[in-house]
């Protein structure tokens, strides 16, 4: 079954952003993994509607886009906050 | 024997996705710093999708179901390079270097 | 994000831009036929119920868009054209051939990489040629963009050759053809 050789990688992936989450040494490295997971499950989610047999996953799949989205961007926005300022390179 | 094609199609598809899934993992775990793990991730966030759900369109046919993978591959290919660069602009403005081979500035 | 200076100030409103209410009622009417035409296939169920909501969800949608002055400010230069499809085209030919090459890097025993931050000049100041070059940079594996500001766009990318690739300006050259057809 196709399918699931598909959803064995994609959780393979995720199993490695889940190790780079953890490992990651800045902030921003556990950030970009746990993107790539949300990416990740969204993909996953959209497989799985083929390989169960269930459609309703695809809004699912939506949804989670949307929000994983909108998370990143707020994780981002308090990091932002917390991190040091650097003046804007004025010319490179 | 069209649908034959279509099917060994869509396969080929998936096969190739999940191994750029996977490539785009293993190539955030091994790189050095964090502007490099972004490269390999933006593979696994860019044509990995593209070919898995190009990959699904195959298999749904001119479908509701159809539609929706396509709203969510144009989604997820419009939302990915704004979180990379929100990341990339947030990592860059709170002082973190990139690591370079070369005598370049910055 | 943070603050960028902004590319171009916003214009002032005069009268005679309060008389053009033609271009913002067929955005308005196109936008709204593109929501209910997203609520009906996303639905599925067409009884009534589901109907007044969706036409009522559509109406608030409108409201609040025009509330945030979408309309009057240019913010929809893009028109479906032939040419978007050939770029897109184009675009899915360049990932394609630049994953290739980051997964041979990734998988090469030696992790042969060059990183190098570059920085090239946008073909305009247009925020709308800025955010597609800008995107499009970030959606070819191998380039990032870092940052734009005062019509300059600064690019990490993972090899040398990727950087070479990308100051031979022929991405900025595409999209500033993209523009030009609406």
């Amino acid at each position: 079954m196709i399918f699931v050789v598909v959803a064995a990688a994609i959780a393979v992936t995720m199993a490695l952003a889940l190790a780079r989450a953890i490992l990651g040494p800045s902030h921003y490295d556990r950030i970009l993994a746990v993107n790539m997971f949300g990416t990740k499950t969204v993909l996953l989610l959209a497989v799985m509607a083929f390989m169960m047999g269930r459609p309703d996953f695809l809004d699912l799949a939506l949804a989670y886009a949307l929000i994983n989205f909108i998370g990143i961007l707020a994780v981002l926005e308090f990091f932002r906050d917390k991190a040091p300022k650097v003046e804007r390179p004025k010319d490179v | 024997m069209f649908e034959l094609i279509v099917q060994i199609l869509s396969w080929v598809l998936l096969i190739t996705g999940s191994a750029f899934v996977v490539i785009g993992g293993i190539g955030a775990l091994r790189m050095p710093d964090l502007y490099t793990r972004m490269h390999a991730a933006s593979v696994t966030d860019s044509l990995a999708p593209i070919l898995i759900i190009g990959g699904l369109l195959l298999q749904a046919g001119f479908t509701l179901f159809s539609v929706k993978l396509i709203a969510i591959l144009l989604f997820l290919l419009l939302s990915g390079p704004t979180a990379s660069n929100a990341l990339a602009s947030a990592a860059l403005l709170s002082g973190y270097r990139a690591q370079h081979s070369e005598e370049d500035k910055t | 994000m943070p603050p960028l200076p902004d590319a171009q100030p916003r214009p002032e409103p005069t009268l005679a831009m309060n008389f053009e209410r033609t271009p913002t009622l067929a955005r308005t009417v196109s936008l709204s036929l593109l929501l209910a035409a997203t609520w009906l296939v996303w639905s599925g169920l067409y009884k009534p119920l589901l109907l007044a909501l969706g036409a009522f969800s559509c109406a608030i949608t409108i409201m609040l868009i025009r509330r945030m002055r979408f309309f009057d400010e240019e913010t929809y230069p893009l028109h479906f054209s032939w040419r978007l499809v050939r770029f897109w085209l184009w675009l899915g030919k360049e990932i394609w051939s630049s994953s290739i090459e980051v997964a041979r890097v990734v998988l090469h025993p030696n992790l042969p990489i060059s990183p190098r931050t570059i920085t090239i000049e946008s073909p305009s100041r247009h925020n709308f040629d800025q955010v597609m070059l800008g995107n499009s940079i970030t959606l070819t594996p191998g380039t990032l963009t870092l940052d734009v500001y005062d019509g300059k766009l600064k690019v990490h990318t993972l090899t040398d050759e990727g950087a070479k690739a990308l100051l031979s300006g022929e991405m900025a050259s595409k999209v500033t053809t993209l523009r030009r057809s609406s």
